[in-house]
C-alpha cells in the first residue's frame, strides 16, 4: 500500500475536537451556541461530503484514505495512521456528522450559566472520536478512539444529566471499560497472530495465519466488546440508567450514534474478519436477537418515562441488528446483513428524533412522567407531530426509514431461522402497542389546566426535527440511498459468507 | 388513449392533494382551510373520472395497457419493485374506492363545515368550524392515494406497504377528535388490532419468499402475479408441500381478518365508528374494510389450493356473518348498527371467497361499498340535524327529512336485499353459490366438507333475516313515530351538536341522491341474470372471474323467492316490535321491543354486552394477564435479578477490595513487617525449596 493523504478523514475528526478545545477560549457566553453551531455545521457540511464522495465515486475499498505507515517510530509495534471510509463506514459518518449537529440544536434550550463551554466542548469532541472510530481502518485507532469517546459522554451524563446521574455515568464507562478490556485481549491476540493491524487486510490474513488463540475465541473476545456496546442482553442494563439520565444532546448521540459503534464494530470486525465463526455462532445471535427484541418490547410498555421507554425501546431495536446479521448461515444472507446495516443508520434518525421531541417537551413540561402529561398535541401540535411521526417510524410504518430495515431483515432471517424469526416478527405489534399507547396517554386526551401556558417549538428547535423527519421520510421513500452503498461496501463480507455457504 | 402514466394518476392525484392539504394550505393558509376541500375534491374528481375511463377502455374494449415495474430497492439478486398490476379487480375497486371517495368528500364539506359536529370540544375554538378541514382533508386525500396504491401494487410488498398506510390513515381519522379519550383509545385500539393481523400477513409473506428459490430465476418472485401463476405449479410438482401453502395462505387471511373485521378480530370496528361520520362510511364501510376481502381476492389462485384454508375462510365468514348481524339486533346507536352490519357483509364476502365463488365476493364488494356508503351518510345526515347517534332520541324524522329518509330506505331496502335493489342481486349471487358448493362437495362424496358448506349456508340465510330486521328497526326508530328530543335527552349527547330539525344542505343531500340512485339499479344491469340492453348475462361477475376460476352459476328463482321472503319476514317483525300501523293500533307496537328483551333478557345482554369480547381482550388478556403479569414479571426480573447479578460483580470487586484496602494505610510499620514477612518466606524457599 502506498502512503497518501487526503486530509479530509483528518480534519473531519480532528476539527470539532480542537473546535470544542477552541471554545474555552470564547470569553462571552452569548457566542458560545453560535459558534458551537457553526463548528457543528461545518462538521456536518464534511461529513456529508465524505458521504456524497463516496457516494459518487465508490469502489469496494476504501476511499480518501489517510495512510501513514511509518507513523509509529519504531518497527515493533506495526501501527499505521490509517484512516479511510468505504461503503459501510460512510453512512455512519455522516450519521455522526447529523446528529452532532442536531445534539447541538438539542441544547438551545441550555442555559448560558449552566456550563455552557463544556457542554460544547464534550460534545464536538465526542463527535470527533466516533468520526474516528468510523473511519479507522488500523484497529489499535480503532481501539484508541473507541475508548476516547467514554472520556466527554461520562462528563455529559455526570455534569448536565438528571436523576441519578452520578451512577449512570459510571455504570455506562465501566460496562463499556469491562467490554473493551475483552475485546483488547482479542485484538492483542489478532495482532500476535498476523502482526497487522490494517482492518482491511486483517480478514485475508486471518484467513491463512496460525492463531495463537483459536479463532473462535478471538471472535468471541472481540465481540464482547461489541455486544455491550450494542447492547446485547444481557448486557444491555447500563443503557437505560445512561440514556433516561443523560441530558438530551447526549441521549441523542447515545442512541443514535454511539450504539452503532457496536454495530458497526460486529460488520468490521466479527463478520469481516472472523466468517466462519460467525457462521458458525449465528444461531446465538438469532436467539440473542430474539430474546433484544421481544424481552425489550415487553419492558418497554410497562416504562412509565418517556425517555426510559425509548431507551427500551432501543434495546429492542438493536434485536433487529443481532437477527439480521444472523442471517449470515443462510440464503438471506445480504438482504440480512444489509438489513441490519440499514436499521442501524435508520434507528439512528429515529431514535434521535425521539429523543429530540421528548427533551424539548421535557423543557416544557419539566416532568416526564407518562401519567403527568395529557393532550400535549392541542397545546404544543409541531413537538407533538414530530414524536408522533418518530413513533411511528418506530413502530416500521411503511414510507418511513424504519419499515424497509425492518422488512429486509425478516425477509433475510426467515430463509435461515423461521422459529427465531417468527416470534421476532411479533415485535412489531408489541412495538405498536408501546408507542401508540405512548402517544395516546401524553398527547392526545383531554388538555391538562397547568399546560396551557405553554408554548409550541422556536424556530431553532424547529430546524432540526424537520432535518430528521426529512431524512426518515426521504430514506423511507428512496431507500437505495443507503441500501446500495451498503450492499457495495458489505459485498466482500457477503461473498465470504456466501461461499462457506 | 389510456396509458400507464395515466393509470398512475389515479394513484398520484390524491397524493398530490395530500401534499397540498398537508404543507401548504394547513400550514400556511390555515384560516381558509375550506379550500382543503375544494383541492381534494378536485384531484378525487380527476381520479374518478380516469378510472372510469380505464374501466370503459380496459373492461368494455379489452385494451391491454403494457406497465414496467420500477425497480425500487436492489441488494445483491433481490428487487423490490413497485408496479401495476391491471386486471378487471383492480379497475373495478378503482372506480368503487374514486366514486366512493369523491362522494364522500363533497358530503364532507357540509358536515365537517357545521361548527365541529362529532366534537365536544366547545372549549378550543382552534378545533371548530373552519381550522380542522385542512388537516381532515389531507388525511381523507392520503387514504384516497393510499387505497388506490394498494389496489394497483402488483408486488407483494408493495401491496404490504399501503396496506400499513391505509392503517395509519384510518388511525389518523378515527382519532381525528384526539382529545376525546374515547376516539383516542378507538384509534389506537384499531391499529393494533389490523396490526395482528398484518403480522399473521407479514409471516405468509416472509414464508412465501423462503421459496424464492423455486422460482424461475428470471422471475421475481414477489410480484404477485408470479406468485399467482408458479405457485400452484410449483405445488403440483410437489416442490412447495401443501402444509407450506396452507400456512402461507392462511397467514395471509389473517391479515384479510384483521382488516375486514372478521371474528375474532372484529373488536375494533364498531369502536372506529368514533371517527367523523363520513369517516367511517369511506373507510369503515366502502373501502378499507373491503380491503380484506381485496386481499383474499387477490391471492385467490393460492387459496384455492389449499381445502383447509377455504374451508377456514368461509366458516369465518359465515361465523362472522351471524355473530356481527346478532350484536347489531340490540345496538342503539345507529352508527354501530351499521358497523354490525358491515362487518356481517364483509363475512358474506369471506363466505362467497371460501366457497369459490370469486365474482359474486366482489360483487358484493362493489354493491355494498355504495349501499354502506348511503347508509353511514345519511346517519351523518340525521346526526346533523338531531346532534345525537342514539336512536332512542330520534324518531319522526320522516317528515322534516324526506331526502334522508327516502335514500335511507333505498339503502335500507337494498342492504335487506330486496329486489330490484342492488344489494339483492349480489347476496342472491353470494347464497346461490354457496348452495351450489354445497351441492357440488356432496356429490364428490366429500360429506363432511359438504356439511360444513350446508351449515355456512344456514347461518347466511339466518343472517338474511337478521340483517332485514335490524336494518328496519333502525330505520323505524329513526324516521317514524315521534321525535324523542334528539340531543337534548340525550344524557350522553354532550358530545354532540345542538338540536336543529332540518333537512341537511345540498351538499349533503346530493351526494346521497346520487349513491341512492347507484344503489337502486346498478346490481340488476351491472349484472343481469339474462342478457339485457346488450349487456351479457351475469357479466360482472363473468368478467372478474376470467381466467381465475371457471364457476358459471345460473339465477336461480326458488332461491331468490325464498331469500327475499325471509328478508321480507325480517322487516316485518321489525315493523311489528318498532311501527305503530295507524289502522290497527296508534298507541304502542304490536309486539313491544321491552318484552322481547325482557324474555330473552340473558340473549339480550350477551349481544349488547358484545359476548364480552371487549372484556376478554382488553380486561383479560392484554391488561390483567399480559401487562400486569407478564411485563410486569420481565420488568422486575431485569431490574432485580440481570441487573442486580451485574451490579454485584462490581459490588463484590469493591468488597474484594476493601480488606486489601486496610493494609495500605500508610504507616511505614506495616509496611516493613510484610516485607520482612515476604523476605522470610522467600528465604525459607531458596533455603528448604530445592
Amino acid at each position: 500500500m502506498v502512503d497518501q493523504f487526503n486530509w479530509i478523514l483528518t480534519i473531519a475528526i480532528f476539527f470539532p475536537i480542537i473546535g470544542g478545545i477552541s471554545l474555552l477560549l470564547i470569553p462571552q457566553k452569548e457566542y458560545i451556541k453560535i459558534f458551537a453551531i457553526l463548528f457543528g455545521t461545518i462538521e456536518f457540511i464534511l461529513c456529508s461530503y465524505i458521504f456524497l464522495f463516496q457516494f459518487t465515486n465508490g469502489i469496494g475499498g476504501p476511499v480518501l484514505v489517510d495512510l501513514n505507515s511509518t507513523w509509529f517510530p519504531t518497527n515493533i509495534f506495526n501501527v499505521q495512521y490509517y484512516l479511510g471510509v468505504d461503503g459501510i463506514s460512510a453512512p455512519f459518518v455522516l450519521l455522526t456528522g447529523l446528529l452532532g449537529l442536531i445534539s447541538i440544536f438539542a441544547s438551545w434550550n441550555l442555559s448560558n450559566d449552566h456550563r455552557i463551554r463544556e457542554h460544547f466542548m464534550w460534545l464536538l469532541i465526542l463527535q470527533g472520536a466516533v468520526v474516528g472510530v468510523f473511519t479507522s481502518l488500523d484497529f489499535f485507532m480503532f481501539f484508541i478512539f473507541w475508548e476516547l469517546e467514554l472520556i466527554p459522554m461520562y462528563f455529559l451524563i455526570s455534569i448536565w444529566g438528571s436523576g441519578r446521574k452520578h451512577y449512570s455515568a459510571m455504570k455506562f464507562v465501566i460496562f463499556t471499560i469491562l467490554g473493551s478490556a475483552f475485546m483488547l485481549v482479542g485484538v492483542l491476540g489478532i495482532y500476535f497472530s498476523t502482526d497487522s493491524f490494517n482492518m482491511i487486510e486483517l480478514p485475508e490474513k486471518l484467513a491463512t495465519a496460525k492463531l495463537i488463540i483459536p479463532a473462535s475465541v478471538l471472535f468471541l473476545l472481540t465481540i464482547i466488546g461489541f455486544a455491550v456496546k450494542l447492547p446485547v442482553f444481557p448486557l444491555h442494563t447500563w443503557l437505560p440508567d445512561a440514556h433516561t439520565d443523560a441530558p438530551t444532546a447526549a441521549s441523542v448521540m447515545l442512541a443514535g450514534v454511539l450504539l452503532k459503534m457496536g454495530g458497526y464494530g460486529m460488520l468490521r470486525v466479527s463478520a469481516s474478519m472472523f466468517p466462519n465463526e460467525l457462521h458458525q455462532f449465528a444461531w446465538i445471535l438469532a436467539l440473542l436477537g430474539t430474546i433484544n427484541i421481544i424481552y425489550g418490547a415487553v419492558i418497554t410498555i410497562r416504562q412509565t418515562d418517556l425517555k426510559r421507554l425509548i431507551a427500551y425501546s432501543s434495546v429492542s431495536h438493536m434485536g433487529f441488528v443481532l437477527l439480521g446479521l444472523s442471517a449470515a448461515s443462510g440464503a438471506g444472507v445480504s438482504i440480512g446483513i444489509t438489513g441490519a446495516s440499514m436499521q442501524m443508520f435508520t434507528h439512528g434518525t429515529i431514535t434521535g428524533l425521539l429523543f429530540l421531541s421528548i427533551g424539548f417537551i421535557y423543557d416544557r413540561t419539566h416532568t416526564r412522567y407518562i401519567p403527568d402529561l395529557s393532550g400535549l398535541a392541542q397545546n404544543t401540535p409541531f413537538l407533538a407531530t414530530g414524536l408522533i411521526i418518530a413513533g411511528l417510524a418506530s413502530l416500521g410504518l411503511p414510507a418511513t426509514s424504519g419499515f424497509i430495515a425492518e422488512i429486509t431483515i425478516f425477509l433475510g432471517a426467515f430463509q435461515t431461522w423461521p422459529i427465531f424469526t417468527t416470534i421476532s416478527a411479533f415485535g412489531v405489534v408489541l412495538t405498536a402497542g408501546y408507542v401508540l399507547w405512548m402517544i395516546q396517554r401524553s398527547l392526545f386526551q383531554h388538555k391538562l389546566e397547568k399546560f396551557n401556558t405553554l408554548t409550541d417549538a422556536s424556530i431553532g428547535e424547529m430546524f432540526p426535527i424537520i432535518v430528521l423527519v426529512i431524512s426518515i421520510i426521504g430514506i423511507g421513500i428512496f431507500p437505495s440511498i443507503i441500501s446500495d452503498m451498503f450492499s457495495l461496501g458489505l459485498q466482500p463480507i457477503i461473498s465470504n459468507l456466501q461461499a462457506i455457504n | 388513449m389510456i396509458t400507464e402514466q395515466l393509470i398512475w394518476m389515479i394513484f398520484i392525484l390524491p397524493l398530490i392533494s395530500f401534499l397540498i392539504c398537508s404543507l401548504i394550505i394547513r400550514q400556511l393558509f390555515n384560516n381558509r382551510s375550506i379550500f382543503a376541500g375544494y383541492v381534494a375534491i378536485l384531484l378525487i374528481g380527476l381520479s374518478f373520472l380516469i378510472s372510469v375511463l380505464a374501466f370503459y377502455e380496459v373492461i368494455i374494449n379489452h385494451k391491454q395497457i403494457t406497465t414496467a415495474p420500477i425497480e425500487w430497492l436492489t441488494i445483491g439478486q433481490f428487487t423490490l419493485s413497485i408496479g401495476l398490476l391491471l386486471d378487471p379487480l383492480t379497475i373495478v375497486m378503482l372506480t368503487v374506492v374514486t366514486g366512493v371517495s369523491l362522494m364522500v368528500q363533497v358530503y364532507s364539506l357540509g358536515y365537517m363545515k357545521s361548527s365541529g359536529q362529532d366534537s365536544n370540544n366547545s372549549e378550543d375554538p382552534v378545533e371548530l368550524g373552519q381550522p380542522v378541514l385542512a388537516r381532515y382533508f389531507s388525511y381523507m386525500s392520503l387514504f384516497t392515494a393510499s387505497m388506490l396504491g394498494l389496489i394497483l401494487a402488483s408486488n407483494i410488498i408493495q401491496l404490504f406497504i399501503f396496506w400499513e398506510l391505509v392503517g395509519l390513515c384510518s388511525y389518523l381519522l378515527i382519532g381525528f377528535w384526539f382529545h376525546k379519550p374515547s376516539a383516542a383509545n378507538a384509534a389506537k385500539k384499531a391499529f393494533l388490532v389490523t396490526r395482528l393481523g398484518d403480522f399473521g400477513f407479514l409471516l405468509g409473506i416472509m414464508y412465501l419468499f423462503s421459496h424464492q428459490h423455486l422460482f424461475p430465476s428470471d422471475s421475481n418472485p414477489l410480484d404477485i402475479i408470479t406468485i399467482n401463476t408458479y405457485v400452484p405449479l410449483l405445488v403440483n410438482t410437489g416442490l412447495i408441500s401443501l402444509t407450506a401453502i396452507t400456512l402461507i395462505s392462511l397467514g395471509i387471511f389473517f391479515g384479510a381478518m384483521g382488516k375486514s373485521g372478521q371474528f375474532p378480530l372484529h373488536t375494533w370496528l364498531p369502536d372506529a365508528m368514533e371517527g367523523p361520520t363520513p369517516v367511517s362510511a369511506l373507510i369503515h364501510a366502502a373501502t378499507m374494510v373491503a380491503a380484506g376481502v381485496f386481499l383474499v381476492a387477490r391471492f385467490f389462485p393460492i387459496f384455492e389450493i389449499s381445502e383447509f384454508t377455504m374451508t377456514t375462510v368461509s366458516l369465518i365468514g359465515a361465523i362472522t356473518a351471524i355473530f356481527a348481524a346478532t350484536m347489531g339486533l340490540v345496538s342503539n346507536d345507529i352508527k354501530r348498527v351499521l358497523a354490525y352490519s358491515t362487518v356481517s357483509q364483509l363475512g358474506y364476502m369471506m363466505l362467497a371467497l371460501g366457497s369459490g365463488a370469486y365474482g359474486a365476493a366482489i360483487f358484493h364488494l362493489f354493491t355494498h361499498a355504495f349501499f354502506k356508503a348511503l347508509l353511514f351518510l345519511g346517519s351523518g345526515s340525521v346526526n346533523h340535524s338531531t346532534g345525537t347517534f342514539d336512536m332512542r332520541f330520534m324518531g319522526g324524522l320522516r317528515k322534516v327529512m324526506p331526502i334522508t329518509y327516502v335514500t335511507f330506505l333505498i339503502g335500507g331496502l337494498s342492504l335487506a336485499g330486496i329486489p330490484p335493489f342492488s344489494g339483492f342481486w349480489s347476496k342472491d349471487e353470494i347464497l346461490l353459490n354457496v348452495f351450489n358448493h354445497s351441492a357440488n362437495l356432496n356429490s364428490d362424496g366429500q360429506i363432511w366438507l359438504s356439511l360444513i358448506s350446508s351449515i355456512t349456508f344456514a347461518l347466511a340465510l339466518v343472517a338474511v333475516f337478521m340483517t332485514a330486521f335490524y336494518m328496519f328497526r333502525a330505520l323505524f326508530m329513526t324516521f317514524e313515530g315521534k321525535f324523542n328530543g334528539g340531543s337534548d335527552q340525550d344524557p350522553n349527547a354532550h358530545a354532540h351538536g345542538p338540536v336543529h330539525l332540518a333537512e341537511s344542505p345540498k351538499v349533503m343531500t346530493i351526494p346521497m341522491i346520487i349513491l341512492a340512485s347507484v344503489s337502486i339499479l346498478i346490481g340488476f344491469f351491472i349484472n343481469p341474470p339474462f342478457k339485457i340492453f346488450g349487456i351479457d348475462k351475469h357479466w360482472l361477475v363473468e368478467t372478474l372471474q376470467h381466467g381465475i376460476v371457471s364457476l358459471h352459476t345460473d339465477f336461480n328463482i326458488t332461491l331468490a323467492v325464498i331469500s327475499s321472503i325471509i328478508a321480507i319476514s325480517g322487516i316485518a317483525l321489525a315493523a311489528l316490535m318498532y311501527l305503530k300501523i295507524p289502522l290497527i293500533n296508534t298507541q304502542t307496537t304490536l309486539i313491544s321491543p321491552n318484552f322481547v328483551s325482557k324474555i330473552f333478557k340473558p340473549i339480550n345482554t350477551l349481544f349488547s354486552r358484545k359476548y364480552y369480547f371487549d372484556e376478554l381482550y382488553e380486561d383479560l388478556i392484554v391488561s390483567s394477564i399480559f401487562y400486569k403479569k407478564i411485563a410486569k414479571f420481565l420488568s422486575w426480573f431485569d431490574q432485580n435479578v440481570v441487573d442486580f447479578l451485574i451490579n454485584s460483580i462490581g459490588w463484590s470487586t469493591r468488597n474484594i477490595g476493601a480488606p486489601i484496602k486496610q493494609m495500605h494505610n500508610g504507616q511505614i510499620q506495616m509496611y516493613a513487617t510484610i516485607t520482612s514477612l515476604g523476605i522470610l518466606v522467600i528465604t525459607f524457599f531458596i533455603v528448604f525449596g530445592t
